[in-house]
């Protein structure tokens, strides 16, 4: 069983490699051979769900390499397999130059996605979740002649390689206090330790999930292929930051202060991204606003302690948002626009692309009996356990998201406009038809967006709990549950009436100038501090290095003058003084015997001077 | 068998200098044939290595008056630094099979060049270790002087030969007073660390291990005494610089691990703080200055001060005793020895891979260039992972380094591993907006400017060619496999820095 569980992993990663790799060879293969191993994947996803199987390695000093697939692990990662397998279906006819890449990307990416989903120990975690940011870069700027795209995959990178900074501190955390390092030892470590490693876990969660203050990456990323926004921003990536919450509740719980934290940054993204996925005129960026709104609802479960409900949220809104982002991608190539205007009454042009958008966005909604709508007061109901103010704020998101999804279908199913064309092909030249690859994905992931409220209502709710062990976890009341859909069901249908009376300000189509904050607050200043550390490397350390050795020549100059000059100037007078006391010598020797009497005579009379003095 | 695999690569560059009468083609390959060998010899010795202590001793008398001993061995901290040694010679000789000129004098000098290397990360005497450690001096001197590109060529290579002699100078005083210090005197490595001669004696413990860090904090290079680096790889020939960078570096680091640390555990231990200020700052700095560079040679040259701060972080760390987990400390020594390897083994891949921009182009100038992973893939694909594994991204090696170097600082230096925590960030930031500049985004006219300079031609700019592919290729299937399967690796190294980790706290 432990073999499927690296087959699991492993097989998607090397057949990914190969492929991306293997240059324009692969071109043609490609896309079969990506769907073939994503099929093989889902087998062994469900494979390992039955036999939850587990496994530790030693992998680097200090921490081992821990699989385990516990029932959590085993719903998200059928999730995760399936809806990467329609979404390959769909790119198979989407994507058509550079496939080999694409197809080997999108499955390292998978791979990577579900070593995070079934990582036991931080090493692991982080390799899977380190691999996906790598890979979504990549996939983002997949169009890398565009230097937007390139721009926006750069952005993804490092905005939630920023949060992944929390996954190292607590990995520090862990080991400082504690041996091994796996996931679930987390909530009891000592209490300094706890602390940095929850705050550590919330950074790189909120990063991944787009939540709050990180959510602009989102909205850049939106310049991927239709294929890759389907999969990173329903199933995947961004899911994976509300997974690894779900995961690590009994750590948030532990550390007190982190539930509230999360539960507030859950809320509060809920209710600001609902507003800029209302206040949007291009489709694609309303469904990536939207996946950070729904995503808080996931963030929130997971801090009042909902994680049944969180989980069946987040696999009901991996199904929702995957077929919604796949039909806008549809609309892409068939129509060539994103844009809301534009897209008036496309959803009548084709009746299979419009039912199932209907159903997705009844399902984002909150529209009974449709995924989305029990799920969430699971997450509302634990969230007016924790606290009233909580509750009213995520209860007001819930409305927003009826808004936008509202929104989004009073659009698409109004009657078409006298002359549709002209507002067709502002991205690229549109097709005109949906094939039938696009189509098949579409259909299957609109049933599984009716069908998936079952996880939220018994029985199947209950044998979801069970299998989540979260059994206890509080029931929303009945009561709630029928007033917030018909709450749901009231607002869509005003919004959807409505729709095109909903205006696209500047702020919110800025999403709140997040970005714009960051570049002006952190990016801009970080380069400037970069420049002046160059100019000051430049100008004062290496001067003052080359200062020294210049002050060593100007020295060894001086030395030498003092040379010339000094020493040798001694030595020479020295010399001359020499030679002067020698002329001086040889003037009394004149050779006349008259005046040697003499000198003898003065001689002699000065050392007789001499005697009487000294005696 | 262990002199044999040090003189051998000396033998042959004697005998390639002797036969003058060689084919240019003849040489190259005689010194990649070396070369090869060479690494095979160290794999060999790698499979046969004892469970633990030195292998391979050889310990004769060499200057009996000076109480010197030709004295080598290996362990496991030495031992992953031959081998990676070898490979990173093994790869500059494939890579030079279709560059640099004067091949027969070039190829003696490299081959000259990888004897003191290997002879220093093998030596067990100080006076063994400072001979080779000048003589690689002396061999790097010549090959950026002789074979460096640019106007500036002459005068880096006299920079960097001053500033790191000068280095070396405060080194030996060092070792003087190790020697002077100890009692029997030696300069034995094994014999000084068994004995920790100036344990208990404050100033002059201080003051050795001040002279011993300059020497080494010259060579590693951490700030503010690496401004002889940009320079120095600027002008270098690709080769020489994947050597500078790969090898002669971990001639610093190295020596903190082999001598400072547990030859001055006491000093080591006091001024541990330093050493975790100074490799913060290192890390910060070195990706900050690199974020603003301009050329893409002088941007990866920074790329390595910001990669050795980390190591002496780690090492700093590992002598921060008070109330921090002996097992966490030896962690950190292991991701410094990990990084010392990985750090090698990518950073001599990426530039090999700055020599093939200016063999096309005739400029490091990241402006000059745009959009060649059309025109180029496969040098494209080469630079985006050695870039990618450069940044840390697990999978390859240099993740399993930063991880254990984050993860066993943090327990003694919360604030100081958070910050060049920092670092890692922005060496993301430095290597995507590279990637950007030099391989995405339109193809433009970068081969106007370099056929204005004289140095390309006006063709496309060719992909990387066999021998170029092959040299990249193998250097980066090491990281892969050290990022995947680090086991085999860290069975020889965390049995040896478990000891260094326990030498500093006693």
């Amino acid at each position: 069983m432990t073999a499927v569980l690296w087959a699991m992993i492993a097989v998607p990663a090397v057949a990914g490699a190969a492929l991306a790799l293997a240059g324009r060879r692969a071109e043609r293969a490609a896309p079969a051979v990506a769907v073939g191993v994503a099929v093989a994947v889902l087998a062994m996803t469900g494979t390992v769900a039955a036999g939850r199987p587990t496994v530790t390695v030693p992998w680097v000093a200090g921490g081992g390499f821990g699989l385990a697939v516990d029932g959590l692990a085993a719903a998200v990662g059928i999730a995760v397999a399936a809806v990467s397998l329609l979404v390959l279906v769909f790119a198979a006819a989407d994507v058509t130059a550079g496939r080999n890449r694409f197809f080997g990307l999108m499955l390292l990416f998978i791979a990577a996605v579900l070593l995070t989903v079934a990582a036991a120990t931080l090493p692991a975690l982080l390799l899977g979740w380190e691999i996906m940011g790598a890979t979504s870069y990549a996939l983002i700027a997949f169009r890398w002649r565009c230097d937007a795209a390139v721009a926006a995959g750069t952005t993804a990178f490092l905005t939630t390689r920023t949060g992944d900074l929390g996954l190292y501190l607590a990995a520090g955390a862990a080991l400082a206090s504690a041996p091994g390092m796996s996931l679930d030892g987390l909530a009891s470590l000592p209490a300094p330790w706890r602390h940095v490693a929850a705050a550590g876990v919330l950074a790189a969660a909120l990063g991944k999930a787009a939540q709050l203050p990180f959510s602009f990456w989102l909205s850049r990323a939106m310049l991927g292929p239709s294929p890759v926004s389907a999969l990173l921003h329903s199933a995947a990536m961004v899911a994976m930051g509300g997974y690894l919450l779900l995961r690590l509740h009994p750590l948030l719980a532990a550390a007190g202060w982190a539930a509230p934290a999360a539960a507030w940054a859950g809320a509060a993204t809920a209710l600001l991204l609902g507003v800029v996925a209302l206040g949007q005129s291009d489709l694609k960026q309303t469904l990536a606003a939207s996946t950070a709104a729904q995503l808080g609802f996931v963030v929130v479960g997971a801090a009042t302690g909902a994680v049944a409900g969180g989980a069946a949220h987040l696999i009901g809104h991996a199904a929702t948002k995957a077929l919604l982002f796949l039909a806008a991608g549809a609309w892409l190539s068939a129509l060539g626009t994103r844009k809301l205007a534009a897209l008036r009454g496309a959803g009548r042009r084709d009746r299979t692309v419009g039912a199932a958008v209907a159903v997705g966005a009844a399902a984002l909604g909150g529209v009974p009996p449709l995924a989305l709508w029990a799920t969430k007061d699971e997450v509302l109901s634990a969230a007016r356990d924790m606290s009233v103010p909580l509750y009213a704020v995520c209860l007001v998101a819930a409305v927003l998201a009826s808004a936008y999804a509202g929104k989004v279908l009073g659009v698409v199913l109004r009657p078409l406009p006298a002359a549709p064309e002209s507002g067709y092909d502002t991205e690229q030249p549109g097709t005109r038809r949906v094939g039938v690859l696009r189509r098949v994905p579409l259909v299957v992931l609109a049933a599984g967006a009716a069908v998936l409220e079952i996880l939220a209502l018994p029985p199947v709710g209950d044998a979801f709990r069970t299998l989540l062990g979260a059994d206890g976890e509080p029931r929303p009341i009945v009561a709630a549950e029928v007033l917030a859909g018909v709450l749901a069901v009231a607002v869509f249908a005003v919004t959807a009436v409505a729709a095109p009376r909903i205006g696209a300000p500047t702020w919110t189509r800025s999403w709140l100038g997040l970005e714009a904050a960051m570049h002006a607050g952190l990016v801009r200043p970080v380069l400037a501090l970069a420049r002046t550390l160059a100019r000051f490397d430049d100008r004062v350390l290496d001067r003052a290095v080359e200062g020294t050795a210049h002050a060593a020549v100007r020295a060894a100059h001086a030395a030498a003058r003092f040379d010339d000059a000094g020493v040798d100037g001694v030595v020479a007078r020295v010399a001359a003084g020499c030679r002067r006391l020698g002329d001086l010598a040889r003037r009394p020797q004149t050779g006349q015997v008259h005046q040697y009497y003499a000198q003898a005579i003065v001689l002699l009379v000065a050392a007789v001077l001499v005697l009487i003095v000294v005696r | 068998m262990l002199p044999l695999l040090v003189f051998v690569p000396a033998l042959a560059a004697v005998g390639l200098l002797a036969a003058r009468g060689l084919r240019d083609r003849a040489v190259r390959w005689i010194w990649t044939a070396v070369s090869v060998a060479e690494a095979g010899g160290a794999a060999a010795m790698w499979a046969a290595r004892p469970a633990s202590g030195f292998g391979y001793e050889v310990d004769v008398p060499w200057i009996p008056g000076l109480g010197s001993r030709f004295h080598l061995g290996l362990d496991g901290l030495s031992l992953p630094l031959v081998a990676m040694t070898t490979v990173v010679f093994a790869a500059s000789a494939v890579y030079s099979l279709r560059h640099g000129d004067r091949p027969r004098r070039l190829a003696a000098l490299f081959l000259a060049l990888e004897t003191t290397c290997l002879g220093l990360f093998s030596a067990l005497d100080l006076i063994v270790f400072f001979v080779f450690f000048d003589l690689s001096i002396v061999g790097m001197y010549a090959v950026v002087a002789g074979w460096g590109h640019g106007a500036q060529a002459a005068r880096s290579a006299l920079k960097f030969f001053l500033y790191t002699f000068v280095g070396s100078l405060a080194l030996l005083v060092g070792f003087i007073g190790l020697y002077l210090s100890s009692a029997p005197r030696t300069f034995d490595m094994v014999a000084l660390t068994a004995q920790a001669p100036l344990s208990g004696r404050g100033v002059a413990g201080g003051l050795v291990l001040l002279a011993v860090t300059i020497g080494l904090a010259v060579k590693t290079p951490t700030v503010p005494f690496h401004t002889w680096l940009p320079p120095a790889h600027t002008d270098a020939p690709a080769a020489g610089s994947a050597v500078l960078a790969g090898v002669l570096l971990k001639m610093g680091t190295y020596g903190f691990v082999r001598i400072a640390m547990p030859m001055l555990p006491e000093a080591w231990r006091r001024y541990a703080m330093v050493a975790v200020v100074v490799g913060v700052l290192s890390a910060l700095y070195g990706a900050l200055v690199a974020l603003a560079q301009t050329s893409f040679k002088r941007m990866v040259a920074y790329t390595s001060v910001n990669h050795m701060g980390y190591v002496l972080l780690a090492l700093g760390a590992a002598g921060m005793v008070g109330g921090s987990d002996s097992q966490a400390r030896s962690v950190a020594v292991t991701g410094a020895m990990t990084q010392m390897v990985s750090h090698g083994l990518i950073t001599a891949a990426l530039f090999l891979l700055a020599g093939v921009l200016y063999d096309r182009g005739g400029t490091y100038r990241m402006a000059d260039w745009s959009g060649l992973a059309g025109d180029a893939p496969r040098f494209a694909t080469a630079t985006a992972l050695a870039a990618f594994a450069s940044l840390g991204i697990p999978g390859f090696s240099g993740f399993i380094a930063e991880f254990q170097i984050f993860t066993g600082s943090f327990g003694s230096t919360p604030i100081g591993a958070g910050l060049a925590l920092l670092g890692i960030l922005l060496t993301a930031g430095v290597f995507l907006s590279a990637l950007h500049r030099i391989l995405l985004g339109p193809s433009r006219g970068a081969l106007a400017t370099a056929g204005a300079s004289g140095h390309g031609d006006l063709r496309r700019p060719g992909d990387l060619n066999g021998p170029e592919t092959a040299a990249v290729a193998a250097l980066l299937v090491l990281s892969l496999l050290i990022g995947l399967f680090p086991g085999p690796l860290l069975d020889v190294i965390e049995p040896a820095s478990r000891g260094v980790a326990a030498l500093v706290a006693r």
